[in-house]
C-alpha cells in the first residue's frame, strides 16, 4: 500500500522498462540512453541507486547466489564447440555484455529487438519487450569438462582445474541421465517473471551458436528455499516447508565459511570469491507420496506438515531435538530427512540452497514428471555435498519417493568489475 | 510418587471433565472431535461421555515432554486405541470405533507409568449405526492371519532359493532361469516385510543402480545379470557363482528366522498393502525391477497378491463400517487382476519388453485406480 503510492509518485524500476528505453534511445546505444534517462528519473534520489526490479551485475561475487531467491528459473548447460581459447573468451565477453544489458531490463546488442535493419533479424529476440527487468540474475560457471575432456586438456587451461572440481560419484539409487547432466558451462537465469528468464537463456544460446550449444536446460517455478531472512519459507512439491535452516544473505560469517571460496582454501587463485554449484534434478514420485498417510509423510520428513516445526515440538524455527525419546526410539526418526541431513550430523557443514520446483509435464504413464531441481552453492563439494548426499541416499527413508535423474558440479567464477568479462580471472591467471 | 500424582490427577481430571460437560460445544472442534490437552501433570478431556460409533480425539500436547494418549477398555488394560509420539506443542488425532460401555482415557506425559487416567463413558450409538463390540478381536485375527502368511511365504522362499542357488552355482542356466521369476514371487508377496530388515534387503534384492561406487553387487539381481548377460558383460566364474549362491541361501534363512517372531498391527498390514502397489507403480510397471530378465510381470502379480491378502485379512473390519471402500477395493483388485491375466503365457507372463507402450500405460492406470482407494485402508481399519 505504502509502497504502491511511492511507486506512482517517483519513477522507479518498474516504469523503467524496455519500451521506454527504446523510445528514448534513438540511435544512441543502450548504455547512453539509460544514462540519460536514469539521470532525470533519479534526480531526486540517491545517485547510483539501482531500481527495485534490478539486481546489480557487477560486484565481488556473481549475482543469483545470495540474491533474494526469485520465483522462476531457466538454467542451461552448454558444451563448447569453439576450438580456440580466443574464441571461447570472445563468447564470454559477448555473454558478459548481454547479461549486463538484460539484467538492466534492456534488449541486447546495439539495436535491440526492433531498431535494427529491416533486412536483418533483430539482435534481441524481443519477447521481453515491455517487461521490467524482473530482478533477472544470470550466474555463470564452468564444468570439469571445460578444463579437460577425454584425457586432454582444453583451451590452454593446463594446471587451472581446481582440485575441488571433482567428478561427482554415483550415489545409491541414482538414475542419472547423462544427456541432462554435467556440461562445460552452466548458466543459471533467475527472475520474477518466467518470460524474462527464458528470454535470457534463449538469447545467450543464440549468441553462442557455432561456439557452444545447449546440452540440456531446465525450467523451474516456485523457489524452494529462502535466501534472505525477509523471505518466508516456501514449500516443495511434497507440500512441506523446505529450506527452513538455509544460509541467508544476512549471515556473512556462514557465507564465508560455507559458500564463498576463500583465497587460502583453494589451489586456484582465480576461484577466490567464487563458489561451487551443485545441481541435482530430483524427480519426486508424486502419486505414491500423495497416497502416504500424513503420519508417514511427517515421519519421513521429521517435521510437521502444517507449521514446519520439528516432531520434537515447538515452532518452525525451533531447533530439532534428535535425542528426545519417542515410543520406538527418538521421536524424530533416525531415518527421517532432517535427522539424516541436519548440520548436527555433518560436523556443522551447511549449504546455501537455491532450488526450484519443476514440472516437465507428464511421463508416458500419465504421471507428473515433477520434483525438485536442487541447486546448492558451497565452498567445496567434497566436504559440503558428497558426504551429505551419501548419507541421504543410504539412510534417508524419504529417498524411496525420490529419483535423482541429473547431476552436475560447476566452478562458479567470481564476480566482475565494469569492463571485465565473466571468467577473466581464470584466463588471465 | 508416580501413583500419588496419578491419583491426584485423576481427581482433577474428573472435576474438569464434569465441568467440561456443560461447555462441551465450545471445546469440541468443528468436526465433533473431543479435545484433549495433555500437560506434564494433567490430562484435560473436554467431555467424559459421548455417543457410540466413530469417536475422534484431538490430542494437544501442552507439556514439555513427549506424550501419548490412550482409550482403554473397562478393565483398564486392553487398549482400544492409542496415539503415540506426540511432541511438545504438537496436536495429533486418534480415531477409534467404540461401542457402548465404560472406558478410561489416559495421557502419558514422558511415556512412563500408567498415565493420567479418567473414566469415560460411551453411550448408545446413534440410530442406524452398528458398532461391533469385538473390533479388537477382529484386528487381532487379521494380524494373526497375516503373520501366518508371512511365515508360509518365507518357508517357500527358503526352499525355492535353495533350488535356484543349486542350479545357478552348478551352471545349469536353463533351470536357474526357469526358477528365477517364480521363486522371487515369494519374496515379492511379502516385500514390505522383507524390506523392513535394512541389512538383508540390499544384499538380497538391490539393483545395480541402488549401490554406491565400490559396494558389492550381490543377491537376486546379481544372479539375474549373470543369467541374462547384457552385451559386453563377462560371466562369473564357477567359484564366483558359488559364492553368490551360498550367500543368498544364508541370508534368506536369516530372513526366515527373523520373521518367525514378527507381530503385526492392522496399520502395518494396510500400509504394507499400499506399499506393495507403490512398488508396482515405481518399479514393475516401469520395467526397472528386472532390467535383464524382463520378468517384471511376475513381480507385479506377486505384489498384487500380497496386497490382496493383507486387504482380505483386514476386510472384516470394513464390514458395516466402510462398505463402500470394501466394495471399491474388491472391484478394483479384481479389475487389475483381469488386466494382468491378459498377459499370462503358460505358467508365467509375457516379458516386459514385449508389452506395447499403450499396454503399459493401461496397466499403470489400473495400478493407480486400485492404489487410490487402497491408500484409504489404513485410516479405515485403525479406528
Amino acid at each position: 500500500m505504502h509502497e504502491e503510492s511511492a511507486e506512482s509518485e517517483s519513477p522507479k524500476g518498474t516504469t523503467l522498462n524496455r519500451r521506454l528505453l527504446l523510445s528514448a534511445m534513438g540511435a544512441g546505444g543502450a548504455g547512453l540512453a539509460l544514462g540519460a534517462l536514469g539521470h532525470s528519473a533519479y534526480a531526486s534520489q540517491k545517485s547510483q541507486q539501482v531500481p527495485d526490479d534490478q539486481v546489480p551485475f557487477y560486484g565481488e561475487h556473481q549475482s543469483g547466489i545470495i540474491t533474494e531467491a526469485q520465483d522462476r528459473m531457466h538454467t542451461a548447460a552448454f558444451d563448447v564447440q569453439a576450438q580456440s581459447r580466443d574464441e571461447l573468451i570472445e563468447l564470454l565477453q559477448t555473454w558478459t555484455q548481454a547479461i549486463a544489458q538484460m539484467m538492466q531490463g534492456q534488449p541486447i546488442g546495439t539495436s535491440g529487438a526492433v531498431d535494427g535493419s529491416y533486412d536483418a533479424p533483430p539482435e534481441d529476440t524481443g519477447e521481453a519487450l515491455g517487461l521490467p527487468a524482473s530482478r533477472l540474475t544470470v550466474t555463470v560457471g564452468f564444468g570439469r569438462t571445460l578444463f579437460e575432456k577425454d584425457g586432454k586438456t582444453r583451451f590452454g587451461l593446463d594446471g587451472k582445474l581446481p582440485e575441488a572440481l571433482i567428478e561427482l560419484p554415483h550415489f545409491r539409487s541414482d538414475m542419472i541421465e547423462e544427456a541432462r547432466s554435467n556440461g562445460d558451462i552452466i548458466v543459471q537465469a533467475c527472475a520474477d517473471d518466467p518470460q524474462v528468464a527464458v528470454h535470457a537463456i534463449r538469447n545467450l544460446a543464440r549468441l553462442a551458436f557455432g561456439k557452444a550449444n545447449v546440452r540440456w536446460s531446465q525450467i523451474g517455478f516456485g523457489r524452494t528455499s529462502k535466501t534472505s531472512s525477509a523471505q518466508s519459507t516456501p514449500r516443495n512439491l511434497f507440500g512441506f516447508k523446505d529450506g527452513t535452516d538455509n544460509i541467508v544473505a544476512e549471515h556473512t560469517d556462514d557465507l564465508n565459511a560455507h559458500v564463498w571460496v576463500q583465497k587460502e582454501q583453494t589451489d586456484q587463485a582465480w576461484m577466490a570469491g567464487g563458489s561451487y554449484m551443485v545441481i541435482r534434478r530430483i524427480r519426486m514420485h508424486i502419486e505414491t507420496w500423495d497416497r502416504a498417510t500424513l503420519g508417514e509423510q511427517e515421519n519421513l520428513v521429521g517435521r510437521l506438515k502444517g507449521s514446519g516445526a520439528p516432531l520434537s515440538g515447538g515452532e518452525e524455527f525451533t531447533a530439532p531435538d534428535f535425542n528426545m525419546a519417542g515410543s520406538n526410539g527418538p521421536i524424530i526418526p533416525v531415518d527421517s530427512h532432517i535427522a539424516v541431513v541436519h548440520p548436527d550430523a555433518h560436523k556443522g557443514i551447511r549449504m546455501l540452497r537455491r532450488g526450484f520446483n519443476y514440472t516437465d509435464g507428464s511421463d508416458g504413464l500419465g504421471r507428473l514428471d515433477a520434483g525438485l531441481f536442487f541447486i546448492a552453492f558451497v565452498t567445496d563439494a567434497r566436504t559440503h555435498f558428497v558426504p551429505i548426499q551419501q548419507a541421504m541416499s543410504a539412510n534417508d527413508a524419504m529417498t524411496e519417493y525420490l529419483r535423482n535423474t541429473s547431476s552436475g558440479l560447476y566452478a562458479i567464477v567470481p564476480g566482475v568489475r565494469e569492463g571485465q568479462y565473466l571468467g577473466q580471472q581464470l584466463f588471465e591467471s | 510418587m508416580n501413583k500419588t500424582s496419578t491419583a491426584a490427577a485423576v481427581l482433577v481430571v474428573g472435576t474438569l471433565a464434569l465441568a467440561g460437560c456443560t461447555d462441551n460445544t465450545t471445546q469440541a472442534s468443528a468436526d465433533g472431535a473431543i479435545s484433549v490437552v495433555s500437560t506434564d501433570d494433567a490430562c484435560n478431556v473436554s467431555t467424559d461421555t459421548t455417543a457410540g460409533g466413530t469417536i475422534k480425539f484431538d490430542v494437544k500436547n501442552e507439556g514439555s515432554a513427549v506424550t501419548e494418549f490412550y482409550l482403554l477398555a473397562e478393565d483398564g488394560l486392553r487398549i482400544v486405541g492409542e496415539v503415540e509420539n506426540i511432541g511438545p506443542g504438537v496436536t495429533r488425532d486418534l480415531v477409534v470405533m467404540a461401542p457402548q460401555g465404560k472406558y478410561f482415557t489416559a495421557c502419558k506425559p514422558g511415556m512412563v507409568g500408567d498415565g493420567i487416567r479418567a473414566a469415560f463413558t460411551v453411550n448408545e450409538a446413534a440410530d442406524g449405526q452398528e458398532v461391533s463390540a469385538d473390533r479388537a478381536a477382529l484386528q487381532k485375527n487379521a494380524t494373526d492371519q497375516y503373520a501366518a502368511y508371512v511365515k508360509d511365504q518365507n518357508e517357500q522362499l527358503v526352499r525355492g532359493t535353495e533350488k535356484f542357488a543349486d542350479a545357478f552355482a552348478s551352471g545349469d542356466e536353463e533351470l536357474a532361469k526357469s526358477l528365477y521369476a517364480p521363486t522371487r514371487m515369494h519374496w515379492e508377496r511379502i516385500e514390505p516385510v522383507a524390506e523392513s530388515f535394512g541389512d538383508l534387503d540390499p544384499i538380497l534384492d538391490a539393483r545395480e543402480a541402488d549401490l554406491e561406487d565400490g559396494e558389492d553387487f550381490t543377491g537376486w539381481h546379481r544372479a539375474e545379470k549373470d543369467l541374462w548377460a547384457p552385451k559386453g558383460y563377462t560371466k562369473m566364474t564357477e567359484s564366483e557363482r558359488e559364492k553368490i549362491a551360498t550367500k543368498m541361501v544364508e541370508d534368506t534363512k536369516e530372513l526366515y528366522t527373523r520373521t518367525q517372531s514378527l507381530e503385526f498391527t492392522p496399520d502395518q498390514l494396510a500400509n504394507g498393502a499400499k506399499e506393495l502397489l507403490d512398488e508396482v507403480a515405481t518399479g514393475k510397471v516401469t520395467g526397472e525391477e528386472e532390467t535383464f530378465s524382463h520378468t517384471d510381470l511376475w513381480d507385479f502379480q506377486a505384489n498384487l497378491e500380497g496386497a490382496k491378502i493383507a486387504y482380505e485379512d483386514l476386510q472384516p473390519l470394513l464390514v458395516g463400517t466402510d462398505d463402500a471402500l470394501d466394495e471399491e477395493l474388491k472391484t478394483n483388485f479384481a479389475a487389475l487382476q483381469k488386466q494382468l491375466d491378459a498377459y499370462r503365457e503358460g505358467d508365467g507372463f509375457k516379458y516386459y519388453q514385449d508389452l506395447s507402450d499403450a499396454q503399459i500405460k493401461e496397466l499403470a492406470s489400473g495400478v493407480d485406480a486400485l492404489s487410490e482407494p487402497l491408500s484409504k485402508l489404513t485410516a479405515a481399519v485403525v479406528k
